[in-house]
């Protein structure tokens, strides 16, 4: 049976160019980057050109970018590098509450050294509110962290609108623009922030390599010391083949992605249509206008999602979902319940994230395959026989 | 894979789902917070269990549970129902993941809970019948760990927490095993841990 792959968010598959790329520095080209003879050299011209490259795609220059092993690792030197940089001049970190946990446990961490932390609500479509990071900055603010887009559940946020409020007020902002940077259009200088995110595996690049965007002259700690290799912002030796193939995927993203994102979104529309016109009691997540072209996210009702997404799983239809029991943690989704939804809906949990590669056909397949599993997960559930019954009387 | 072979048999296909309108016992557990809801309902003839259904809101180990509990009982007498334990149900079942093994509590407290409902039917006025075993004691030879992500405990017994989830931990009165001190019930066995 053929695999059908829709939970993007989670890892892509890395683009055959990205691999060609790569392959010269996992055999012959293995020299290190800092090193001043020839066989260092030909390697530091290809990490350059990789820079260069992940700059061009979010507008940025060159000597902007910290390569880093993962959007996490990103997320991390943003908050703590920058708060512990700033620490002179404030202890107060603002975050949303729908942040990736890397955001949300950086700042925790900081707590724990004597920062404080403002954590700003969003509205049930996972949208935060300017007025409302503005409302909870205070003389003491250097750092405000609010995502590009939520991978969870596709909303687009207003990083630029805060971004501004913060500007005025000679406050830092970053955003975590992991689920956002090679699907939509991204401008550093468009969006007006200090400091943004990204990885390669949500655009076709290779698992290792992400990066941090930090504009000219901001000052940020490193997280790792050591060597002056990321101009003394990250030592330790650089993941070349994995630099080299995230400089290729970016360089694709940026000439495809507006071709890309008008036929993801039209298929993301139909499985939004598809889903919610066919089955009862499915609600959408998130915002239906700003929302990440290639993302649908769903909560079933009176079904659980990791009951769900092994019945897809069996059908040979990979998914992902944000129900406590899919959690090692068996928590439900922060960002759901942030939302304002109730537990046993978020419960429901269902997140499709669509690939280059999806199809058409592929999307009537899901729509279709959805039947026959909610069906039998109803039939099972007490709370819709509960609900029939109330339906009743 | 997560999960054994059994398992997925039992989620793929569970035995014995469905309701009994005129059940005999009925025992409900679980609450949206923790994910999973189980109802059982059993049938009762000559102290044995004629007949067991259920409906399960839950993951893939919860549906697996209730359909292994709903099979081991099937047939038995009532003490011998009473006797399964979440050790057997997740042996059965060829092992469960650490951090699904409460699932397996739910499966069997249902399925007594239901047996506790016949007997109270059954003999009005009369005290409930055979106890529930009481829900092991957590054994503290045992490596203790965070409910949520297995991650190390730190701290003294009656107050600890788990680093990684930033949670503070409690022990469970019914069950013994840790749980999230915000939290009004146990993760692990369901029951609330403050009266």
């Amino acid at each position: 049976m053929p695999r059908l792959y829709l939970d993007r968010n989670a890892a892509s598959p890395l683009h055959p160019e990205a691999l060609a790329a790569m392959m010269p520095f996992l055999k012959d080209s293995f020299g290190n980057p800092q090193s001043l003879h020839r066989d260092g050299q030909i390697v530091l011209e290809a990490v350059d050109g990789a820079r260069e490259s992940v700059a061009r795609l979010i507008g940025a220059a060159a000597d902007e970018i910290v390569f880093t092993a993962s959007g996490s690792e990103a997320n991390n030197l943003a908050l703590k590098g920058l708060a512990l940089a700033a620490r002179a001049k404030g202890t107060h970190v603002v975050v949303s509450a729908v942040e990736h946990p890397s955001v949300l446990n950086a700042a925790r961490s900081l707590e724990k050294i004597g920062f404080t932390t403002s954590v700003v609500p969003v509205d049930g479509r996972g949208r935060v509110d300017p007025g409302a990071v503005a409302r909870a900055l205070t003389p003491k603010t250097t750092i405000v962290s609010v995502m590009l887009a939520n991978a969870e559940v596709g909303t687009i946020e207003p990083v630029a609108e805060i971004a501004a409020a913060c500007r005025a007020r000679n406050i830092l902002v970053h955003t975590d623009a992991v689920a956002a940077v090679g699907s939509i259009p991204v401008d550093v200088a468009a969006l007006g922030v200090d400091a943004l995110s990204l990885s390669g595996p949500t655009f076709y690049g290779p698992k290792g390599a992400a990066a941090l965007f930090l504009k000219k002259g901001t000052r940020a700690l490193p997280l790792v010391d050591g060597g002056i290799q990321e101009a003394g912002r990250r030592a330790g030796t650089e993941n070349v083949p994995a630099i080299v193939g995230l400089g290729r995927a970016a360089e694709i993203a940026r000439a495809r992605l507006a071709e890309r994102a008008v036929r993801e979104a039209a298929l993301r529309d139909r499985l939004i249509e598809g889903v919610l016109g066919s089955y009862d009691h499915v609600v959408l997540t998130g915002d239906r206008e700003r929302r990440l072209p290639y993302q649908a996210s769903f909560c079933i009702a009176f079904v659980e999602g990791e009951s769900l997404l092994l019945s897809l799983d069996m059908k040979g239809i990979a998914v992902a979902s944000g129900s406590a029991c899919s959690s090692k943690s068996l928590k439900a989704s922060h960002v759901l319940l942030a939302m304002g939804l109730d537990h046993a809906l978020a419960q429901g949990s269902l997140v499709f994230s669509l690939l280059e590669s999806t199809t058409a056909e592929e999307i009537e397949t899901v729509i279709a395959a959805f039947g026959p599993i909610i069906e039998r997960l109803r039939k099972m559930s007490p709370t819709y026989t509960e609900f029939l019954k109330e339906k009743r009387s | 894979m997560i999960y054994s072979d059994k398992v997925m048999d039992h989620f793929a296909n569970p035995r014995n789902v469905g309701t009994l309108p005129d059940a005999d016992g009925i025992g409900e557990v679980g609450n949206p917070v923790c994910g999973d809801m189980m109802t059982f309902y059993i049938k009762v003839q000559d102290d044995k269990l004629a007949d067991i259904k259920f409906q399960t809101f839950g993951c893939g180990a919860a549906i697996a549970v209730s359909s292994m509990v709903s099979e081991m009982a099937m047939g038995k007498t009532l003490a011998e129902a009473m006797a399964i334990t979440n050790e057997k149900v997740a042996e059965e079942l060829g092992g469960l993941p650490k951090n699904k093994m409460h699932c397996s509590n739910l499966g069997a407290d249902a399925l007594h809970k239901a047996i506790e409902d016949f007997e109270r039917k059954s003999r009005p006025g009369a005290e409930a019948g055979a106890p529930a075993p009481a829900a092991d004691a957590h054994d503290h030879d045992e490596e203790c760990c965070c409910p949520y992500c297995d991650g190390p405990i730190e701290g003294l017994e009656d107050v600890c927490s788990c680093q990684h989830c930033e949670i503070e931990l409690v022990e469970c009165p019914s069950c013994g095993s840790y749980t999230n001190k915000a939290e009004a019930a146990c993760v692990s066995c369901g029951k609330p841990i403050r009266s």
